[in-house]
């Protein structure tokens, strides 16, 4: 049962990933994207770790990317559509990418690791969000209490900036 | 694993056919009635006995109308966008644990432990149907209609999630069973004092989840774009909002969608506030005195088995009850403004709830255990 809903978000995945970048069309990017995401967060609970994967569609399948759509449905499509594919771009990225996969496949096939099957998880059953709250708010609270400043300072920075005008 | 497998299907086929669409038909029905009755008119009444089969000749109508595709509209999102906006508000239904257990099986389709932050993203994937409907549609109404939407539904988001972190802070659950098994011990979220009348911390305890249960109600509102929230459709404004240019059962699905929202939206109200499948019925016998009486699935023999029937009737009665005030407060209240609208999450309920959370915060730290 598991090895089949693998196989199948990773191809949801893939194939919707490929699409983010095949399609000419912003909108369809996007959705493609979210389709993606929704695969991903899809592998992370076939792995039982239903947080991060609730994480996943909650924050950029249903915020993230809604914005972006927003954004991308006040521009003009219809100038993206028309460019043409730049042929030196594109064998050059498909260079980069082959390199790349190549240099991957070769150093994971040296790997001791890779060649042995992955011994089965023998953990018991643990709260995820549990675990997550106790490490956020226990041994990383100092860290995490300066990031939420940060992003405070961001808001208001944003909001200063765009109200600037008005004034 | 094939009986779970099996009951699981059995749940969700039960739940989608036997209980939600029919109530979603029979919610469109009461809408008509209720408005009827409240603005002294009859309603529909003819089809059947009290025009009960009325869903019955609307679904008809629908299914034999002639479907039409504007030719300016961008063909396969047309499509698509009345399908995501009737699947998020279905699959919500997943989490939510409807009865107590029925020969010996749970009545909760996946009881996991994010419970409620499953509801809030699936919640939150509702948005891409009305937003594609209004870009797809490719004319000024219905775009304007899906932009209002998507700003509405993020805004009200954040007032949703912070309402109801009072409750985790108490329950230190995200699991929605958890938080009903909570109920039942220590009284329902929106009276926490009814489980131990002489303890003040509880009563004291009552003020932020009083808070909480408006505010998340009122963001319910909103998220399932009912008025006084309904501005994505608002038909002095928009003709029809992001449905304009849609017809036949495409329109149907939206409007399917929107009262499966509403129901779900309701479940969820009544799991995390109103004691979920829980009505305590007082009891007297010479060997207890006076003393409330749990039903459950777990008692034993016919008696359990009709007691989870009873759980499930007791449940989605709640529901029933919080869908009539939904059609009450449509057919009461007039529309809110744009710039009302976002004052009001903005700057009300997003302020209201993060101070109730201090608040429930300070008394849960210093309430004796």
């Amino acid at each position: 049962m598991s090895p089949f809903f693998f196989w199948f978000f990773s191809a949801m995945m893939l194939v919707f990933g490929a699409a983010v970048i095949i399609n000419r069309n912003p909108i369809a990017s996007a959705l493609s994207l979210v389709v993606s995401f929704v695969g991903l967060a899809a592998l992370f609970m076939t792995l039982d770790a239903f947080f991060i994967g609730i994480i996943q569609v909650l924050v950029y399948a249903g915020a993230v990317m809604v914005l972006f759509l927003f954004i991308i449905m006040l521009l003009d499509l219809r100038a993206e559509e028309r460019r043409k594919i730049n042929l030196v771009a594109f064998g050059g990225g498909l260079a980069v990418a082959l390199v790349f996969f190549g240099q991957l496949y070769l150093v994971i096939g040296q790997l001791r690791q890779a060649k042995q099957p992955f011994p089965p998880l023998a953990l018991p059953r643990v709260d995820d969000v549990r675990s997550v709250g106790l490490l956020l708010f226990g041994n990383y609270n100092l860290p995490f209490q300066i990031i939420a400043v940060l992003i405070l300072v961001a808001t208001i920075g944003v909001i200063v900036l765009s109200k600037r005008e008005l004034r | 694993m094939t009986f779970l497998v099996l009951t699981s299907l059995l749940k969700i086929f039960g739940i989608v056919f036997l209980v939600i669409l029919p109530m979603v038909s029979y919610t469109v029905y009461a809408e008509r009635r209720v408005s009827a009755l409240i603005q002294d008119r009859l309603g529909p009444n003819r089809v059947g006995p009290a025009g009960l089969f009325q869903p019955i000749a609307d679904a008809m109508k629908f299914i034999l109308k002639e479907d039409f595709t504007p030719a300016h509209v961008n063909k396969f999102y047309f499509w698509l966008a009345p399908c995501l906006a009737m699947v998020p508000a279905i699959m919500t239904i997943a989490v939510v644990p409807f009865g107590s257990s029925l020969l010996g099986v749970p009545m909760v389709i996946a009881d996991i432990n994010v419970g409620v932050l499953y509801v809030f993203a699936i919640a939150s994937l509702g948005v891409y149907g009305i937003v594609i409907a209004g870009w797809a549609s490719n004319s000024k109404y219905p775009f304007l209609g899906g932009v209002r939407s998507s700003s509405q539904m993020i805004s009200y988001e954040l007032s949703l999630g912070l309402a109801v972190i009072p409750i985790f802070l108490l329950v230190g659950q995200l699991r929605l069973t958890s938080i009903v098994d909570y109920q039942i011990a220590n009284g329902w979220m929106i009276a926490p004092f009814l489980g131990d009348p002489t303890n003040l911390w509880k009563w004291l305890l009552t003020i932020p989840m009083l808070i909480s249960f408006v505010v998340f109600t009122i963001a319910i509102f909103a998220e399932t774009n009912r008025l006084p929230f309904d501005l994505p459709e608002a038909e002095t404004e928009l003709v029809g909002g992001y449905h304009t240019e849609y017809s036949s059962m495409k329109f149907a699905l939206f409007f399917l969608g929107e009262y499966a929202a509403m129901i779900t939206g309701s479940a969820i109200i009544v799991t995390l506030f109103l004691g979920a499948w829980h009505l305590p019925i007082p009891w007297w016998n010479h060997a207890h005195g006076f003393h409330w009486l749990l039903i459950s699935g777990s008692l034993g023999g016919w008696l359990g088995f009709l007691g989870g029937l009873f759980n499930i009737f007791t449940f989605f009665a709640k529901v029933a009850v919080l869908l009539l005030v939904f059609i009450w407060v449509r057919w009461t209240l007039p529309r809110f403004r744009y710039d009302q609208l976002m004052r009001l999450g903005w700057v009300f309920f997003f302020e209201i709830a993060l101070v109730n959370i201090f608040i429930a915060a300070i008394i849960v730290a210093y309430m004796p255990k």
